[in-house]
């Protein structure tokens, strides 16, 4: 199980790392998301794994940190808002430079002139 | 418990949501409701500033709820000193922008209060995540600020900002989560302790977290090789927004000071001082390439910018530096570059309104309206950033070379400010020169600069006058800012020391 979540978060990380170096604002923006997803998931192992663990004292012999999955409940709202708004400006982005390159310049061509 | 702590945080706020409410409404209304907020915001910083003054870290439970479980706001000198600093410099950006210069008016006033909260909140906070939380609340407004007024230029500066800052965001979590998993606490006066007990098994992993946080305040204190956003995007945001996002860089360097002397600081055990190998060098490389920056620039507000990057670098040294004299030195720069960045900022809007076309580029260009009054006071300004006796920037740089111990430090610091300040007196002259004396045979029209707009930035250039003036009562109180900072045990007792009120929570 430990092997199985860290492969899912590192390749997770992995992807939205290399979508994160490409030059245009779509894949960045997805690749952001994915990162996201892996930070989600390691922040919610950062209260160890349990199975039928339950998050109340006293319910059972064994309990789950209640804290991470209120720190990820947190994390996922605040980066939910932030991909909508980066959304957003990146249409703007869009319209107003013509096209979807994060420098605003099309080819090789335009950077070097 | 005090009340007044959580003020700084509750009044932008409040603030925030009834001019949210207004829109729509007269201007005059908007910006006199910012206007009387920030002066009671001011108001409430300095009754902080002089309750801190007694050397007592006072800590308020949000809640009720005790510490380490809940989370505290903690009022020492240094966020006191921090909050004092973000309202004065709230004070004159809404000063100035009440002058006409924020259209459209509605969102301005409102988000700027949002940024107050999130800012305030992040120099009282006494926990790492709802750090992270108060981080993304002056980010969020930070971006909408930037991207105020519209426009090519600014939204391609805003791009990179904010996807930068997602990231960095996305990291704060992970290093976040990483100690949390690590010590079972967030608060940073119980994490504190618990690092200092880290087994040599664990060590690694919270250096790795330790760093990773590095990374990301490094980014918010645009630190080498984290600066490349800054220049353009303050280049490109609207005076009042740039004059503001002078605090911007403070938070990073904040909160570098704040995790680097109470969580990994001189007793962290097999932790002890992370940071100072890194940021040393670091911040050598930020105050070069920040002067070699401000010599290339070609147009006045991204010289101003590249001023800021070298003024980062220079508390950054001050930091690493990691003694009492340094310390007290690199906050009352701290104190000195804030005023006098925004006010160049500002006066930059001025001077590029009454240049018509040719607007803030450093070529010829049309004779100003007001060309020796202006020109005094960039002169003034100039000399202040760089730091020409007897003005404030050169206390604070005599100070900071003073406190360098061994000699390879005093070596490479005395050098490179040096270097640094002939370096910025270059180009500060060639901009200067250029804007007010190689002038084509004509004015621009051009409207007189507002009377009030401009003595916005001459309270602000006063600011920097009386700390050069009244140098001794504030190097003292950042002198014992800085002994209280070093001395971390203080504040870990006043945490986890905290009585909560009670007969509140019944059970």
């Amino acid at each position: 199980m430990e092997i199985l979540i860290s492969a899912v978060i590192a390749i997770l990380t992995s992807c939205g790392v290399y979508l994160l170096l490409r030059g245009r604002t779509f894949p960045i923006i997805l690749g952001l998301t994915l990162l996201t997803y892996a930070v989600n998931l390691f922040i919610f192992m950062s209260g160890r794994l349990n199975t039928s663990a339950s998050t109340i004292i006293g319910v059972g012999d064994q309990y789950a940190d209640p804290l991470p999955q209120a720190l990820v409940l947190t994390a996922i709202v605040i980066s939910f808002a932030m991909t909508a708004f980066v959304l957003v400006l990146a249409l703007r982005a869009r319209a107003e430079l013509g096209n979807d390159h994060v420098d605003g310049r099309n080819s090789i061509e335009e950077i070097k002139s | 418990m005090n009340h007044l702590i959580i003020a700084p945080v509750l009044l932008p706020l409040l603030t925030a949501i009834v001019l949210l409410l207004g829109t729509g409404r007269p201007p005059r209304i908007q910006r006199g409701i910012s206007f009387i907020s920030v002066c009671a915001q001011l108001a409430v910083a300095l009754v902080l500033l002089s309750i801190a003054a007694g050397d007592q870290t006072l800590v308020y439970a949000l809640g009720n709820w005790a510490p380490p479980f809940g989370i505290v706001l903690v009022l020492d000198r240094l966020s006191a000193l921090m909050v004092a600093l973000t309202a004065s410099l709230a004070f004159f950006s809404l000063w100035y922008a009440a002058r006409g210069n924020d259209k459209p008016t509605d969102s301005l006033h409102s988000v700027m209060h949002f940024l107050l909260m999130g800012v305030n909140g992040a120099f009282l906070t006494g926990d790492l995540f709802n750090l992270f939380v108060f981080f993304e609340v002056l980010l969020i407004a930070s971006y909408t600020l930037l991207l105020h007024g519209g426009g090519a230029a600014r939204i391609k500066s805003g791009l990179h900002y904010v996807l930068l800052n997602l990231i960095g965001s996305s990291l704060f979590l992970i290093a976040a989560a990483l100690l949390y998993g690590l010590t079972g606490t967030l608060n940073m006066a119980d994490m504190a302790v618990k690092v200092a007990n880290t087994s040599a098994e664990q060590a690694p992993l919270m250096h790795a977290a330790a760093l990773l946080l590095l990374v990301v305040f490094g980014l918010k204190a645009a630190m080498v090789p984290l600066y490349f956003w800054l220049p353009r995007a303050y280049a490109s945001a609207s005076a009042p927004v740039a004059a503001m996002f002078c605090i911007m860089t403070k938070i990073g360097i904040y909160a570098i000071i704040r995790m680097y002397s109470l969580v990994f600081g001189t007793e962290a055990g097999l932790l002890a001082n992370v940071a100072s190998p890194w940021l040393w060098p670091l911040a050598l490389i930020t105050l070069t390439l920040g002067a070699a920056g401000a010599l290339a620039a070609r147009e006045l507000r991204l010289q101003i910018a590249y001023l800021v990057v070298v003024s980062v670098g220079t508390m950054l040294a001050g930091v690493a530096l990691n003694s009492v004299a340094a310390l007290g030195a690199t906050l009352y720069y701290l104190l000195h570059s804030t005023w006098v960045c925004a006010a160049l900022f500002l006066l930059a809007d001025i001077i590029m309104r009454q240049r018509g076309a040719t607007s803030d580029r450093i070529i010829t260009g049309p004779r100003l309206k007001q060309p020796v009054l202006l020109g005094t006071v960039f002169f003034i300004g100039a000399a202040a950033v760089i730091g020409m006796p007897p003005l404030s920037g050169f206390i604070g740089k005599v100070m900071l070379m003073r406190s360098a111990v061994s000699d390879e430090q005093t070596f490479w610091l005395w050098f490179l400010l040096l270097a640094s300040s002939i370096v910025m007196v270059t180009a500060l002259s060639r901009s200067g020169s250029t804007i007010f004396w190689r002038t084509e045979n004509r004015t621009a029209k051009a409207d007189k600069a507002d009377h009030l707009a401009l003595a916005a930035v001459m309270a602000l250039f006063a600011c920097t006058l009386a700390l050069s003036f009244a140098a001794s009562p504030v190097v003292n109180y950042t002198q014992a800012t800085a002994a209280q900072i070093m001395a971390p045990n203080n504040y870990i007792d006043a945490v986890l020391s905290h009585q909560t009120v009670e007969g509140v929570h019944h059970e």
